[in-house]
């Protein structure tokens, strides 16, 4: 399942990345880059969290935030 | 911190156990067990410095006249020496002591000196997290086609703005009272995203601008971006604006000694230099993105406000990226205010307290002069704080080598350091007459400000130590005396 999920934010980061590359080689118009890239949003929202959580638990120097006077 | 700690108000009836409630499961140096690998470095500086501030400080390069050759080089070689300072000042210490700043600037300073750098921190925090929730009403307002702030405004201007603002304030202040640690795991999820978003902008934006080629970028580079002609009304930036404000623009976190807190929890010194992702992915990528994408908003209609632009780039995904971003970012500020503003007020509930600091952060964040002066608050903000890092380094380092103790406050129980309390005073009265009388401009000040810190704190440190009926041995890092 882990996998599966990870899949999906990967394919999630690439609509958001490579239709800004297709708009400047001109393959691309910039209306369909802005869809495309709404679309990676959700699809990165929707899986990373899960599978981020777990690799979170397994370790973590950003749980201990900077707190006052630090 | 944990989040036990920072959801019970801080016990006690004195200031100092007061202070000393709020960090109890901090005050231990970390253990080897807790040390953590280079990953996480990489992780926490990349998604610390990919935050809503990038979207602000880009632009303000381009309103101040940057040319793109100064611009680039500046960036490369400030970033460079912001890397060099977490890597050779901040994290040997952190790495020796494996103390948090609040215990290691409690040693120094005094519990009642330590309280007012903390006050003064929660104010600062308030402020930043003001300008990024400035910055996410930008977005927000975008659909309800509410007039956005323009670079001069000071004031706010229309109640469409105070409306907008407002309820963004009361959002994050809600969201941070319900959830920080969720938040804080939800801010870890979108950084990744969020640095994609910035370069899918400036890239998307480019054919605009008439580039259609790699060839056609420095020339388009230096005649529509960054073009060194300022705008109305703001000062001309030059090669030495650019290297000194990437270099101090975290001040407080290396110079200053905040991120003690981070690097203690580093299996070597050197990973200091994994702050370098965090440098040239947001401070350096991030900013020339957004510098592209205001380029192209000066052209279309002008509105240079971070919702407006990155709609420029990237339509929705680029508004709900400034929603995220300043929210992300704002969270957490008001969280460590809290904290902070929580040993004033020891017997308020966690929640009362951050209600308070998002009720202050919203009114801050109503003036656009906090988000349009961005750069001078950003510096105002590490020149303040950096004192005290100099003087940490100067205890620790130099005090052993002319026979002075280290951490004299915390081995005498002086509640108040006057050595590191005039050092701190001094140098930022220093740095007022170094800028009154020779003009030096605050982006520079934060490097003749740190010399003289250290050497004001060495000096009072050896009247203080060497005073007629005062015994003093002298003590290195890691005795345990």
């Amino acid at each position: 399942m882990r996998y599966l999920l990870k899949a999906g934010s990967f394919v999630g980061l690439a609509l958001t990345i490579v239709p800004a590359f297709l708009v400047f080689s001109g393959t691309l118009t910039w209306d369909t880059h802005a869809v495309l890239m709404a679309v990676g949003a959700v699809l990165w929202f929707v899986t990373a969290p899960f599978w981020m959580a777990k690799e979170e638990a397994e370790s973590g120097v950003s749980s201990h935030s900077r707190s006052q006077a630090s | 911190m944990t989040a036990a700690v920072a959801d019970r108000p801080g016990g006690g009836s004195t200031l100092t156990d007061r202070l000393d409630a709020i960090n109890e499961f901090d005050r231990e140096p970390v253990t080897d067990d807790y040390l953590q690998g280079p990953g996480n470095f990489i992780g926490f500086y990349a998604g610390e410095h990919v935050a809503g501030t990038e979207f602000v400080i880009g632009p303000l390069f381009v309103a101040h006249g940057v040319a793109a050759g100064d611009l680039l080089l500046g960036l490369l070689l400030g970033n460079l020496l912001a890397v060099l300072s977490w890597a050779f000042i901040c994290a040997p210490i952190a790495v020796r002591t494996r103390l948090n700043l609040y215990w290691k600037l409690r040693a120094i300073a005094g519990p009642k000196l330590l309280f007012a750098y903390n006050i003064v921190n929660a104010l600062m925090f308030c402020f930043l997290a003001g300008a990024m929730i400035a910055v996410a009403a930008t977005a927000v307002g975008i659909p309800f086609h509410i007039a956005m702030p323009g670079l001069s405004d000071l004031y706010p201007s229309t109640i469409g703005w105070v409306v907008t603002v407002l309820v963004v304030g009361s959002v994050v202040t809600l969201l941070a009272i319900l959830g920080f640690k969720q938040i804080a795991r939800f801010s870890k999820v979108a950084a990744p995203w969020m640095f994609l978003v910035f370069v899918a902008c400036g890239v998307a934006v480019l054919p605009q601008l008439g580039v259609h080629s790699l060839g056609d970028f420095w020339t388009v580079a230096n005649q529509k971006i960054w073009t060194g002609a300022p705008l109305e009304g703001r000062a001309h930036f030059s090669f030495w604006h650019i290297l000194f404000f990437a270099w101090f623009t975290n001040m407080a976190m290396h110079i200053g000694m905040a991120d003690l807190t981070i690097l203690r929890y580093a299996k070597k010194w050197q990973y200091g230099f994994f702050s370098a992702f965090g440098m040239y992915l947001g401070h350096y990528v991030a900013w020339i993105a957004s510098g592209i994408l205001v380029a192209l908003a000066i052209q279309h209609s002008g509105e240079i406000a971070p919702g407006p632009i990155a709609y420029l780039g990237a339509g929705i995904a680029g508004l709900a990226a400034v929603v995220i971003a300043g929210w992300t970012t704002a969270n957490p500020t008001i969280y460590r205010a809290g904290l902070a503003m929580q040993t004033i007020t020891p017997n308020w509930k966690r929640w009362k307290v951050t209600l308070a600091v998002g009720a202050i952060t919203s009114v801050a964040a109503l003036f656009p002069a906090l988000m349009m002066r961005l750069l001078d608050f950003v510096a105002l903000y590490g020149l303040i704080l950096m004192p005290m890092g100099a003087v940490i380094f100067a205890d620790f380092w130099l005090l052993p080598r002319v026979g002075l103790r280290q951490d004299y406050a915390g081995w005498k129980d002086i509640a108040f350091s006057w050595p590191a309390a005039l050092s701190w005073g001094l140098t930022l009265a220093a740095c007022w007459v170094i800028n009154a009388v020779w003009g030096l401009e605050i982006f520079f000040l934060g490097l003749p400000g740190w010399f003289i810190a250290t050497a004001i704190y060495v000096v009072l440190s050896g009247a203080q130590q060497h005073a007629p009926g005062t015994a003093t041995a002298v003590r290195y890092a890691g005795d345990d005396a």
